[in-house]
């Protein structure tokens, strides 16, 4: 018989047999829906964890420090073996002409300092102490700022600064009111004088105290700022970055404004004030986890301390996977107990239609073709079955979302997307389910081909 | 009154003797079931050889053998033993799917109780050997309407089996048995489930087929006034056994159908 034969008696046959052909249909569908949902589930949770992990900037990062000198951030760590090697005088400095190469090093997107300190604000005649941290361009984009009240900074180099909401509420009792308000930040800056402006100085005091400085001098600065926005959640800053602050303002306009850093007196010590600025720390973005390693590798070998959590993203990706494992395998129960479905509802239509399938063998249908009769017959449920249950499968998700989503606004939280269905999930739950049902076909179909047509003619 | 005569005094009156080989040559042909310890003989070591357009009768008394014979010659059964030539293809060797294969192209079958499949309309019905031959769908229509029309049933195509009154369901089994043109036809009790109306109308119909196409027709019957009718040749089986065979003139009692009640016949 043609395909196309095939194809229409199948449907034709599952059509009459509407009422319990829908049933077993149905369950198909409730299990491929169980197995999607379970798998989107897993992805969503998946594609949650590793966005959250982008955000906050831990695992697309590798941390440079100097061998020169302080640990840095990750100073309470062992210091890594090499530094022996290499004489602390001798090793690079972390400067800006070291920032440039890093920068220009395949898959980097951003290289950063780490700019935090101790400031003073000033609003509305009161006076607050606090910290702040420099929060680098690519913080826009990796969603560190969502549920800002407000707006996060209009441009990288915007004077503008973004309270941390307890902060903020030290501020204001009605902190909203705040966004669009203007704050003054004294800090303490770094000043640094060549020679020639020493030669130059005309007090002659004041050349005296610029010569006995080396060069670096601390003034006292105010910097007003306008509040774009308050934040409820605790943007970082990369490794290091933690719990960096209270007010948080743009890189480019931290760096401008030269604060003072625990390393500056540290150069100052070692070089005797004629050294140039150099950074405590720098962190080096790149595009995705899976290119740290080769930064890493290349900073390295340019003579830095170097430090990231590669091994944390993968031991979770082998969580994830496994994860995914068990949530796969509760799915696939429901659609073994379908396929129970299938090949029971396939077997009474057997016994049912023993004398059509006599009538069929009696026309000259081949045992192939009532073979292949019952196989698409399976084949179909399935087909249809895995539609309907992949459909079912995204709204149970899209349920578990909108719950989810739900509860965590009643709990004052942005809402997530905990379930996802990507293409291949949805076209392999259908090929699943349509293969499942093939292989439940499998015996009912053979036990049709195998009738003797004689006893099913004479079946009543 | 027709005359039976044993099977070697047939040659002479048959119809067809200037006709060569046999069309059908079933040879000491048996079938044995085991039912429990028992084993039962329902066909036992007949031999028939059948010419291409005879009308035979099987007669015989419930029990006899005789539908069990119809089976093996229409290839829905095996023998236990012997050989069942049919255009010299033996049935008892060839594999299933051969089998089924002369069923499909060589073979109509008219059962008693009609086997209409009853979801599908008549028209359905009708084009399913159609499909399993896998004839053109642009061929399919016209041979449907035509073997339709030949059973007087045109009007009818769309009605399911369960609206069809026994005749018109015994009809329209014909014209499925007839639609894929099968050289054989084999009707067992055809007139079983049917008033003498509806079944006298039925022979009709397969003696206007025999003649005007040239079929051969094997009829199961255990009426022997009307296998006397409508057969030329009638075979009588009893406990298994052909204990008769011989030609015999039927009644004339014209066809079917009158050519203006039967329009688009194949002809």
């Amino acid at each position: 018989m043609k395909g196309r034969d095939l194809t229409e008696l199948a449907f034709r046959n599952l059509r009459e047999a509407i009422l319990r052909n829908s049933l077993t249909t149905l369950g198909v569908a409730v299990g491929v829906a169980s197995l999607v949902a379970m798998l989107s589930l897993g992805v969503g949770l998946q594609t949650l964890a590793s966005q959250r992990l982008n955000k906050s900037g831990l695992f697309d990062a590798v941390f440079v420090t100097s061998k020169r000198g302080m640990r840095g951030m990750n100073g309470d760590g062992p210091r890594p073996a090499t530094t022996k090697t290499v004489k602390p005088e001798d090793a690079n400095p972390l400067d800006e002409a070291a920032r440039q190469e890093f920068a220009k090093l395949p898959k980097v997107t951003e290289v950063y300092p780490q700019v935090r300190f101790l400031t003073e604000v000033r609003f509305n005649g009161g006076r607050y102490s606090t910290s702040v941290l420099g929060l680098p361009d690519s913080s826009r984009a990796n969603g560190t700022f969502d549920g800002v009240v407000g707006k996060a900074f209009s441009s990288p180099s915007a004077e503008e600064a973004i309270l941390q909401s307890e902060f903020a509420k030290e501020l204001s009792a009605q902190p909203a009111t705040l966004v669009g308000k203007e704050i003054t930040l004294r800090y303490a800056q770094r000043q640094q004088s060549s020679s020639a402006d020493i030669a130059n100085e005309k007090d002659i005091d004041q050349q005296m105290d610029d010569m006995m400085s080396g060069g670096i001098s601390i003034v006292s600065r105010e910097k007003t700022l306008r509040i774009a926005g308050i934040i409820d959640t605790d943007p970082s800053a990369g490794i290091g970055g933690f719990g960096g602050g209270r007010v948080f303002i743009p890189l480019r306009v931290a760096e401008d404004l030269h604060v003072a850093q625990p390393n500056d007196v540290q150069e100052f010590v070692r070089t005797g004030g004629s050294g140039k600025p150099t950074y405590m720390a720098l962190t080096v973005r790149v595009k995705s986890p899976k290119d740290v390693l080769k930064a890493e590798q290349a900073i390295k070998s340019m003579g830095f301390n170097t430090f990231s959590l590669l091994d944390a993203t993968r031991s979770l990706r082998i969580v994830f996977t496994v994860f995914d494992l068990f949530l796969g395998l509760f799915g696939s129960l429901a659609l073994t107990v379908a396929s129970l479905g299938i090949i029971n509802t396939l077997v009474m239509a057997i016994l049912e239609r023993r004398r059509e399938i006599g009538v069929l063998k009696a026309l000259g249908a081949t045992d192939r073709d009532v073979r292949s009769l019952f196989f698409a017959e399976a084949g179909a449920m399935g087909l249809l079955g895995g539609v309907a249950g992949v459909t079912l499968g995204w709204l149970i998700g899209a349920a578990l979302t909108w719950g989810t989503t739900m509860y965590l606004r009643r709990q004052d939280l942005p809402g997530v997307k905990i379930s996802y269905v990507p293409w291949w999930l949805a076209g392999g739950a259908v090929a699943f389910a349509v293969v499942v049902s093939l292989l439940a076909g499998l015996y009912p179909a053979g036990r049709a081909a195998r009738l003797n047509p004689v006893e099913a003619l004479r079946y009543e | 009154m027709p005359t039976n005569q044993t099977s070697g005094q047939a040659s002479n009156q048959t119809l067809h003797q200037d006709r060569e080989q046999p069309l059908i040559q079933a040879r000491n042909v048996s079938r044995q079931y085991r039912l429990g310890e028992a084993i039962i003989s329902a066909v036992n070591d007949v031999s028939l050889e059948i010419r291409a357009g005879e009308f035979v009768a099987l007669l015989g008394s419930s029990g006899s053998g005789k539908s069990t014979f119809l089976n093996l010659l229409a290839g829905l059964d095996r023998p236990t033993s012997g050989a069942i030539h049919v255009r010299g293809r033996n049935l008892a060797a060839i594999d299933s799917t051969e089998l089924a294969r002369y069923r499909r192209d060589t073979v109509g079958m008219v059962f008693q109780s009609f086997n209409l499949l009853p979801r599908m309309t008549l028209e359905e019905n009708v084009e399913l050997p159609l499909r399993l031959a896998e004839v053109d769908r642009g061929e399919r229509e016209g041979r449907v309407a035509a073997a339709l029309e030949h059973v007087r049933l045109g009007a009818r195509r769309q009605h399911r089996p369960s609206e069809l009154s026994g005749g018109e369901q015994q009809r329209g089994a014909l014209a499925r048995a007839l639609v894929n043109r099968p050289s054989i036809l084999f009707a067992d009790e055809p007139t079983g489930n049917l008033d003498s109306v509806n079944g006298e109308q039925i022979l009709l119909l397969l003696r206007e087929i025999q003649s005007t196409l040239g079929m051969t027709v094997i009829m199961v019957t255990h009426e022997r006034p009307l296998a006397e009718r409508f057969a030329n040749r009638i075979a009588v089986l009893s406990d298994g056994r052909l204990v008769s065979d011989g030609t015999q003139a039927p009644e004339d009692v014209g066809t079917g159908l009158q050519p203006d009640r039967c329009p688009g016949a194949p002809q």
